[in-house]
């Protein structure tokens, strides 16, 4: 069997006396989705920016598999390196697209970023594979020249993960990637995530406090209650037998149709 | 008048600002196209009048130098009179129009025509030092994108020009990687004057006033304009010949002559048009041979 992808191992960040997250353990392997709910301030999201290099734990290690190095522990990397890592060989969806995006330049500039920051200096090609990206995230090719801000919610998502995607990366994060949607195009970009996810071999850490969302992408799944990880197991399992009485209520909460 | 003539330290700024520029400058030359910080002062003239380039050539003149201020290639213009001016009067030294005899030029929006020599030195006025800036706005972010040497963002301004005007359309401050190491802004000259940065014999020390930063090109340091393979670094400048002194090749300023769309195009470098005239050349504007150059 090949090693894990990323091993999170015992991860903590504290915010003075508060916690951020605490102990919190888990392994993602190779094509593997997981899953990350739990309430608002549960720690999901300091959890995401711990473990993709972008908020540093105050215990505990992340280890990832780079393709060249084997299993290094990100805080160890240099800097230079973790950079040009998270911007070839990893992603990172944010959940409000402008966080993620450059609104002041083009789509097709958008996605070329993450080209022309690996040393892609041919404008033709560049542009080929930013149209190319486009068709396949479902935005019409004629706006490649368009400003994200002329597009709609569910658009710019879309190009905030085609940008991300254009680089073949092998780990993506999501932080809520289809909040603030509404839900006829919150499908859609569900869809379109699962195929991506699964035609290209990606693995993913997904948090959001949406089950549903989860409940189609996520293999595994795991359950997040004030800074602690109170359940993980695979996704129908935890979903549909939850045993802690924080992942009932969770199940319990959801409006059904 | 000589220094002692008026109340003002030679040059204007006080020893130790002096000193602390030049070590800035010092730094700057050691690494070329590197923003140094510097302890910017107050001058006697407003932000954007060229306060960087004053406190450069501030710390770079000696009693023996000699002066030359252009602005937009010329030297009679409000800008270049009035700092010229003010170095006579602070710091007593001689001034000079001709290219040739100047020891220190300071500049604003141009190079010379005439090549310059070794033992000169060009200081330019910079209002905006750093070229990721309109891109990234974070000073910490672009700080760490230079030390980190990650200049993706810089061809992201470049497609973006290429994808909505069809060729790269940035026509001054179009920025250059000086040794292969730093992205830099040359300033606002006109990429015309881009290829004149690379390999001079000359100086360029580039200052900004508000900024704060000092940067520099060393003499004969590589310096290239960024480019796409398939859309490379393009001079540009008008298809013209000066009307006045018939020069080639140089950057010509458009000059608009009647209200039925007449035009001509003239130097931008005035001092380049002058000599020029003196030899005799004579374009369809020019004027008769005796009296002023035009």
């Amino acid at each position: 069997m090949t090693a894990p992808l990323l091993s999170v191992e015992h991860v903590t960040r504290r915010y003075g006396p508060r916690i951020g997250c605490q102990d919190v353990s888990f392994e993602l392997w190779p094509g593997e989705v997981m899953g990350i709910v739990g309430e608002s301030g549960s720690g999901k999201s300091t959890l995401l920016s711990c473990i993709s290099g972008q908020g540093d734990p105050d215990e505990g290690r992340v280890v990832y598999d780079a393709r060249d190095l084997g299993p290094v522990d990100i805080r160890e990397m240099s800097e230079p390196r973790r950079r040009m890592l998270m911007r070839t060989d990893w992603a990172f969806v944010h959940q409000n697209p402008r966080d993620g995006l450059r609104m002041t330049v083009s789509a097709g500039a958008n996605v070329g970023e993450r080209l022309m920051a690996v040393g892609a200096r041919n404008y033709a090609n560049i542009r080929a594979q930013a149209t190319d990206w486009l068709g396949k995230v479902e935005i019409d090719e004629g706006r490649v020249d368009d400003r994200p801000a002329a597009f709609s919610g569910g658009m710019q998502q879309r190009l905030q993960i085609a940008r991300n995607l254009v680089t073949g990366p092998r780990l993506v994060f999501m932080d809520e990637p289809t909040g603030g949607l509404d839900v006829s195009v919150q499908a859609r970009l569900l869809d379109l995530i699962r195929g991506l996810v699964r035609e290209l071999g990606l693995s993913a850490v997904i948090v959001t406090h949406d089950l549903a969302v989860v409940r189609l992408l996520a293999d595994r799944l795991m359950v997040m209650k004030d800074g602690r990880r109170v359940e993980t197991g695979l996704t129908d399992q935890v979903l549909d037998d939850p045993q802690h009485p924080y992942t009932q209520l969770l199940v319990s909460s959801v409006l059904q149709a | 008048m000589t220094p002692q003539d008026t109340e003002y330290n030679f040059a204007y700024l006080d020893e130790q600002t002096k000193r602390m520029i030049r070590r800035a400058l010092l730094k700057a030359v050691a690494i070329p196209g590197y923003q140094v910080p510097f302890a910017s002062r107050e001058m006697p003239m407003p932000y954007g009048w060229g306060t960087g380039g004053v406190q450069v050539t501030a710390a770079t003149l000696t009693p023996e130098d000699t002066l030359k201020v252009i602005d937009q290639g010329a030297d009679d213009t409000t800008n270049a009179v009035s700092i010229r001016k003010f170095f006579q009067k602070v710091a007593g030294i001689s001034v000079t129009e001709k290219t040739a005899e100047a020891t220190v030029i300071q500049t604003r929006h141009r190079i010379p025509e005439r090549d310059l020599e070794a033992g000169q030195i060009l200081v330019y006025q910079v209002p905006i030092p750093e070229p990721l800036r309109f891109l990234e706005p974070r000073e910490t972010e672009t700080r760490k994108m230079h030390a980190l040497a990650e200049y993706g963002l810089m061809h992201v301004k470049l497609y973006e020009d290429i994808a909505r005007h069809g060729h790269i359309a940035t026509a001054y401050a179009y920025p250059v990687l000086v040794e292969g190491r730093f992205v830099m802004d040359p300033s606002p000259i006109p990429k015309f004057d881009n290829p004149k940065l690379s390999n001079s014999p000359a100086l360029q020390l580039f200052g900004a006033g508000r900024e704060q930063r000092i940067h520099a090109i060393p003499p004969f340091t590589r310096v290239v304009s960024l480019d796409f393979e398939d859309h490379p670094f393009e001079r540009g400048g008008a298809d013209a010949d000066c009307a006045i002194c018939a020069a080639s090749g140089v950057y010509l300023d458009e000059v608009i002559v009647d209200d039925a769309g007449g035009r001509m195009f003239v130097c931008s470098d005035t001092d380049h048009c002058r000599e020029r005239l003196e030899a005799g050349h004579r374009g369809p504007m020019g004027a008769p041979a005796e009296g002023e150059a035009a």
